[in-house]
């Protein structure tokens, strides 16, 4: 039996309960419904707002980030109130100001294979606004076992994706990208950024195609792609099918459990960032004495050409990340180099890279030059 | 020339155009023709045996071309090929 309304919760709602396609039944049935979200970030930002205004029964929030400066041009759930406070406690009591008649639970974790299936276990509707890729396939793959619909939304730069990858009437998110692309052909947001606005369509995207299958209205995202570019302002449909060889939800399936999504999507753990690449980092200090002593020594910038007027090492090549794989001639394997990029990561990457291709006296910039302007020019801004 | 839209990510490797025009009567010539012109998204759209890599997606119109003839496909001069990237950001 669905729940009733209060005279309150009647007040609040009236703007739904006049739309007879929502209706007093519609909104019994938000306030019955349970939705997970994963990532309280970009996406997860409009998300949580939007499902919290709605007044959705129980919404669970999974993240184990701090909100941080660099948020704020995106995450509206967080404020410059709120820096360093836990992301889950801060989406939370946000969501609590706007509506306190939903019920919010918190996970402040990361979402793996091991907590993935009892979290989302109680849910009716999981919203995927992580932004990397092994939680994605986490997500996807945990949808498909449990038979749950996965509102799937992502970002990069100008361009946004959305669509509802429910297995059980269309096709997953594996059937549309099989395998994850390697590391370093695809930067994340931190390193490559993001139109602050964007995260705001697609994230609302999610949120009513949510709100639609509690409802059971309209026509949802399953078997489409929506795509949204925000620099030409133009949005697209493409249609997917269910691939019968989907090695998850195909007819003879492979995955049949969780598996590890680090070592799918061939990155290193949460907490592991640097491990792939020990024993060759330099840190900024370290860099600092050995540029003083005036040995020959190649210093490689990975970051884009723009990020260049934001700050710059003296002498320094710039060569994109993006563009290594293709223009290694260029380097000389004799020579000492030292890559860097913003914050390490980028940095990390290119070094794999040039270390499988045979370099061998090659170093990357722990924490990028951000570390440098923390710790060796305060007068550099960190970005 | 059929026309190839491309996504932000891949635009910088093409001189920040959006879409480009290539040569091509099926979609495997297309992509060929696309990497001789511009060499350093090779290594972004096959892997080191020549294979177009699995998440890279070609649509002609909303179609899939794994649900057509694949990079058999026939390119029409003035058809458009659409790529779609596989992003991560949130």
């Amino acid at each position: 039996m669905l729940p009733s309304l209060t005279h309150e919760e009647i007040l609040r709602y009236s703007r739904h309960l006049l739309i007879p396609e929502v209706g007093i039944e519609g909104q019994q049935k938000l306030k019955a419904a349970s939705v997970l979200v994963i990532g309280t970030g970009g996406l997860g930002s409009p998300v949580l707002l939007y499902l919290a205004a709605a007044g959705v029964g129980h919404i669970g929030l999974v993240d184990y980030d701090k909100v941080e400066a660099s948020n704020l041009q995106r995450q509206i759930i967080h404020g410059t109130d709120r820096l360093e406070a836990l992301k889950v406690d801060s989406a939370r009591s946000r969501m609590l100001e706007l509506n306190p008649y939903v019920q919010v639970d918190t996970y402040n974790e990361p979402f793996t294979s091991s907590n993935a299936m009892q979290i989302a276990a109680d849910y009716d509707v999981i919203v995927d606004g992580t932004d990397n890729f092994a939680t994605r396939y986490l997500s996807n793959d945990l949808c498909v076992l449990l038979g749950k619909p996965n509102v799937y939304g992502s970002v990069y730069r100008f361009d946004g994706q959305a669509s509802v990858f429910d297995a059980r009437h269309g096709p997953c998110y594996r059937c549309l990208f099989p395998e994850p692309p390697p590391p370093y052909l695809v930067p994340s947001c931190a390193e490559g950024g993001v139109f602050g606005v964007l995260p705001g369509v697609i994230g609302t995207i999610q949120a009513t195609e949510a709100i639609k299958l509690i409802l059971g209205i309209g026509s949802p995202l399953i078997g489409r792609l929506l795509l949204y570019d925000a620099l030409n302002m133009s949005f697209e449909y493409v249609k997917l099918k269910k691939n019968p060889k989907c090695k998850v939800c195909g007819e003879q399936p492979e995955v049949t459990g969780l598996i590890d999504y680090f070592e799918f999507c061939g990155v290193p753990g949460i907490g592991h960032e640097q491990d792939t690449v020990e024993g060759k980092e330099i840190t900024a200090v370290e860099l600092a004495k050995r540029l003083k002593s005036g040995q020959p020594l190649y210093l490689l910038d990975v970051r884009e050409p723009h990020e260049l007027a934001i700050s710059s090492l003296p002498g320094a090549v710039n060569l994109p990340l993006g563009q290594l794989a293709g223009r290694m001639s260029e380097l000389d394997p004799a020579r000492e180099i030292v890559i860097f990029c913003k914050s390490g990561i980028r940095s990390a990457r290119a070094l794999e890279i040039l270390l499988s291709a045979g370099f061998r006296n090659v170093r990357h910039l722990q924490g990028g030059i951000n570390a440098w302007a923390r710790t060796i020019d305060p007068k550099m801004p960190i970005y | 020339m059929p026309i190839l839209r491309l996504p932000t990510p891949l635009r910088s490797y093409v001189n920040g155009q959006t879409e480009v025009r290539v040569d091509g009567q099926t979609v495997g010539e297309v992509m060929h023709s696309l990497v001789t012109q511009f060499p350093t998204m090779q290594p972004h759209l096959y892997n080191q045996r020549g294979e177009l890599r699995p998440f890279v997606n070609l649509f002609i119109g909303a179609t899939n071309i794994r649900d057509l003839q694949g990079l058999d496909t026939p390119v029409e001069p003035e058809e458009t090929i659409l790529l779609i990237p596989s992003i991560a950001g949130g």
